[in-house]
């Protein structure tokens, strides 16, 4: 693999939310101490479940919110210094949103939104504009017929297309696609997993692929991160996460997946009840109230990402050496 | 191609291949508009009282001011009074006609400087949000308490009589209600997608307020601002009718209601003729207020 | 002679005269469902899944929809309830339960107030007895603690438990027929397959017949036994869930298996996908409404709107050219 292009060292970000009126205050731990890296080159897919952390993390990479604690380096540089500043940050790396109509401005004209963000990093109006037209036609929507409307005039894929495009106008190294094909319907969600492909190929994008479709998250990545109450669980090579995970939630959360074959229909669910609130997250492993294999320790002691296996690390006391879990390897002397 | 450089006005716009265009927002709105037959008639009536106001002096067929007490409270159909004449004799129909000055300046004025300074305040409010939001907001609230007939008399009862002073009381009564409203749909903008896309790809808050936010706040709260016009109005009849707003012998619509509210019994059409002028008016900015509010499809 | 089915739809036409133009959301839908069978209507959005099922309980707003055809429940006609019976028929005969709990729960009484009241009023009885049974749901809906969970509001509980608490709602009056809409598609994936497996059981255990409306295959190959798939406000193809999976014959259902992302695919492989938008309900195209959209389709497709053929037993694919869409025996 080749190197880091994104590296992400103990981002923290908490949310400060109202306790009663004279309770003390509280916060949400959205993202609680993370680390990992985003290759030149690769797609890492982030999934998890609702509460987990994955789409404050998007936001956090995208500079939409400052983090609590940690830093984001870019290409070996920390965003918001004389090195890289934020513009040229924000010019390397762009984001598509879920909710394609919301995020395109209604009063707008198509062209007119992929243009505005070239035109705020200094290209003239003109030039702007035929960029705008070109990434049209690279996303499959014939310019002529498609600079000058609004965006209520369009289907949801149509939109989304539009939105790729204005991500890819500023020619960024890095996309970041949150829960981006969540809101398509399967036939036309197909056809833009596709056109995503077809322009990383093209451009040689990196993209975080952020998503809750676990099928499609293993068909776009290269790599998977799962979360769990803003904590990484795993991180590791996609086919080594669905087939061979180390984690117990990570093994769970693909176990939960239909099974696509009504002779061999899932009969037990893989896990009971719901991911408890990341306002209070258990102590010890967030994951040993859920998790079948919890022992005592589990709840006193936290797990550290550790290296389990050729560019796989696993969050869990059954893989940490020397953790107290009776499936825990001993330390290596 | 007059249409394409006309939007691109630095460069010749030769070089780019012509599009289609989808008719614009404004366009739909005008389609929308030109549906609602009471909003055009609405519209039209205050259209009629724009030109009264605007050429008053050629219209009016006397001199507004000039009365004589030998011809005091003339009815309605006078020969040479067509609306008879009012408690010093002065023709009817003239100072009517010369009231449009007052009331529509009263009404629209103030609604066009609370526009200014209330959307100003609101949109800063609205986009900065946290604590100086709080702060803006808390202190443009305490303002909002007071119920705004209240407000409007004790501001010029503190300030004095005159029509100036009348307009600025006017003015920062509508400043809060209309700074709410600002401040509310701005709020709302502020957190969609498309205004975080304008953040991620690096604009600075200017930019994004001008490309992104104007174009989407600025349209409710002017449907919300017109809707004030008509309470302007009255607002404005009702100080001068107290003695704060315009003074005699001016021929201001709510004052004249209150100099001729003695001889309601004798003529009461006579009495009853500014009053309705009023009524006519206001109603007919509401209606085309919420003409406007369905053709540009707002939800205040 | 056969038994007739518990329901039974037919020619049903759904318009929305709301609008500008008036939305064609269902045009001509014949479906049955045995007593104990689970349905799963599969569709993407617009499809007119979700109009069906608000159809059976008339649901959609009624003076801006136009209805047309029958829909029979246990032999009750449906369409010509008065407004007194309509109620007695929600929730006693069939009863429906929603992608948002929100919709269904009322947020200002605790649940086990909620479900008694439903309970009292359908049935009457006594508050103790309503109560008890209150509990008896929440147990069978495998809520944790139930006791002291029917004091709480709906806002204390989590996603999935919220859903479960509906689903006990929905219960509540031993109905023959559950409608649901989408229950699972907000929920996380280890909550959904609780969910799922949740339907499966007590479907088995009450004998309750379940119509299934989702748009994801995974969802119904893991509830039901039979698929109908919606397109374009028409069932196009509808079958037992294996024929359907493995034998699609409508080139649509044949399209969304082939353009879904699954384990078996090599890496930057693209996929399979239909060209296209789904199609515009207030601006519907003449004859099949996949056409424009099919690799298969003639002139024909446009001209006509084909009948179902049948393809197979109780397999039927509305379709001209299911001949050219038939299996290559291996």
């Amino acid at each position: 693999m080749t190197k880091p292009l994104l590296t992400v060292r103990g981002l923290v970000k908490h949310f400060p939310i109202a306790g009663g009126l004279f309770g003390p205050k509280k916060v949400v731990r959205a993202v609680d101490d993370i680390a990992f890296d985003v290759m030149d080159g690769e797609t890492l897919g982030i999934v998890g479940e609702s509460g987990c952390g994955k789409s404050t993390t998007a936001r956090l990479l995208m500079h939409l919110m400052d983090p609590t604690a940690g830093e984001i380096l870019f290409d070996g540089a920390k965003v918001g210094t004389p090195d890289l500043s934020l513009t040229e940050y924000r010019r390397q790396v762009q984001m598509v949103f879920q909710d394609s109509y919301a995020s395109l401005n209604p009063r707008l004209t198509i062209e007119s939104s992929i243009a505005f963000g070239p035109q705020v990093h200094g290209v003239p109006q003109r030039e702007a504009i035929e960029r705008a037209r070109d990434l049209l036609a690279k996303v499959g929507l014939e310019p002529s017929r498609f600079a000058g409307r609004y965006p209520h005039e369009l289907s949801g894929g149509q939109r989304q297309r539009i939105n790729i495009a204005r991500a890819l106008a500023l020619r960024p190294k890095i996309v970041i696609l949150d829960e981006a094909v969540s809101a398509l319907d399967k036939s036309v969600e197909a056809q833009v997993l596709n056109l995503l492909l077809d322009l990383k190929d093209e451009f040689k994008l990196t993209y975080v692929f952020i998503s809750h479709d676990l099928h499609v998250v293993r068909y776009m990545s290269d790599r998977v991160m799962v979360m769990y109450l803003g904590k990484v669980a795993e991180i590791g090579p996609s086919e080594a996460i669905f087939d061979d995970p180390f984690h117990p939630y990570s093994a769970a959360l693909t176990r939960s997946m239909p099974t696509m074959d009504p002779d061999n229909r899932t009969n037990e669910a893989p896990l009971f009840g719901d991911p408890p609130n990341p306002i209070d997250p258990p102590p010890g492993c967030r994951f040993h109230t859920r998790c079948s294999l919890a022992e005592g320790v589990c709840a006193q002691r936290e797990p550290v990402l550790t290296r389990a296996a050729e560019l796989h690390d696993v969050a869990c006391l059954r893989s940490e050496p020397g953790s107290g879990h009776s499936a825990a390897p001993a330390v290596a002397a | 191609m007059t249409s394409l450089s006309s939007l691109m006005p630095q460069d010749p716009a030769k070089t780019i291949a012509p599009i289609e265009k989808s008719p614009g927002y404004w366009a739909g709105v005008i389609r929308r508009f030109g549906k609602d037959k009471l909003a055009i008639a609405a519209g039209i009536v205050v259209l009629i009282l724009l030109l009264i106001a605007v050429f008053a002096p050629l219209l009016a067929p006397m001199d507004p001011y000039a009365g004589r007490t030998i011809r005091r409270l003339r009815p309605v159909g006078t020969d040479g009074f067509p609306l008879g004449t009012d408690e010093l004799g002065r023709d009817m129909l003239s100072r009517l006609i010369y009231g449009a000055r007052y009331s529509l300046m009263m009404g629209v004025a103030p609604v066009i400087m609370a526009f200014g300074i209330g959307s100003l305040i609101g949109i800063i409010a609205g986009y900065v949000g946290g604590k100086t939001n709080t702060a803006i907001m808390r202190t443009i609230d305490v303002f909002y308490a007071f119920p705004s007939v209240l407000l409007a008399v004790a501001l010029s009862g503190a300030l004095g009589a005159g029509i100036q002073n009348a307009l600025v009381s006017l003015t920062v009564v509508f400043i809060p209600p209309i700074a709410r409203v600002a401040e509310a749909v701005t709020t709302q903008v502020r957190n969609r997608d498309y205004v975080e896309a304008a953040r991620a790809s690096g604009a600075k808050a200017l930019t994004i307020i001008r490309v992104h936010v104007l174009g989407n706040v600025l349209g409710p709260i002017f449907v919300y601002a017109t809707g004030l016009i008509s309470v302007s109005m009255i607002l404005a009849s009702g100080l001068s009718f107290l003695g704060l707003g315009v003074r005699p012998p001016e021929p201001e619509w709510g004052l004249m209601l209150n100099t001729l509210r003695t001889a309601i019994y004798n003529q009461p059409l006579v009495a009853a003729l500014p009053g309705m002028m009023i009524f006519i008016t206001s109603i007919s900015f509401n209606v085309l207020a919420d003409g406007l509010r369905n053709a540009m499809d707002v939800k205040v | 002679m056969a038994i007739p089915p518990l329901v039974d739809i037919r020619d049903l036409h759904v318009t929305f005269t709301g609008g500008p133009k008036p939305i064609r959301a269902i045009n001509g839908v014949d479906l049955s469902l045995e007593r104990g069978e689970t349905l799963a209507i599969l569709g993407e959005s617009g499809s007119g899944k979700s109009v069906t099922l608000r159809a059976m309980l008339r649901l959609n707003p009624e003076k801006r929809t136009k209805v047309e055809g029958s829909i029979t429940v246990g032999g009750k006609d449906v369409l010509a309830l008065g407004s007194k019976d309509l109620q007695a028929f929600r929730g006693r005969d069939v009863s429906m339960i929603f992608q948002e709990p929100a919709l269904a729960l009322d947020p200002v009484y605790t649940l086990g107030h909620q479900i008694a009241e439903t309970i009292v009023k359908h049935d009457g009885g006594s508050w103790d007895d309503a109560r008890k049974r209150a509990l008896d749901l929440f147990e069978r809906v495998r809520i944790p603690s139930p006791e002291r969970r029917l004091d709480n509001y709906p806002h204390e509980m989590s996603g999935g438990m919220r859903q479960r608490a509906m689903i006990a709602l929905a219960l509540a009056c031993n109905p023959k027929v559950l409608l649901a809409d989408e229950p699972t598609t907000a929920l996380d994936a280890t909550v959904q397959i609780q969910i799922l497996l949740l339907v499966r059981e007590l479907q088995r255990e009450f004998g309750i017949a379940v119509m299934f409306v989702t748009h994801d295959i995974g969802v119904a190959v893991e509830v039901a036994d039979r698929v109908a798939v919606m397109y374009g406000g028409r069932i196009v193809e509808t079958g037992p869930i294996r024929d359907i999976l493995n034998a699609p014959r409508h080139p649509y259902t044949i399209g969304l298996l082939k353009s879904r992302a699954h384990g078996a695919m090599t890496k930057g492989q693209r996929l399979d996908a239909i060209p296209g938008s789904p199609p515009d309900l207030a601006n519907l195209p003449p004859g099949c409404s996949f056409a424009p959209r099919c690799k298969l389709a003639l002139p024909a497709c446009s001209e006509s709107t084909p009948d179902p053929v049948e393809v197979g037993s109780g397999h039927m694919a509305r379709c001209f050219r299911t001949e050219a869409t038939a299996p290559v025996p291996a």
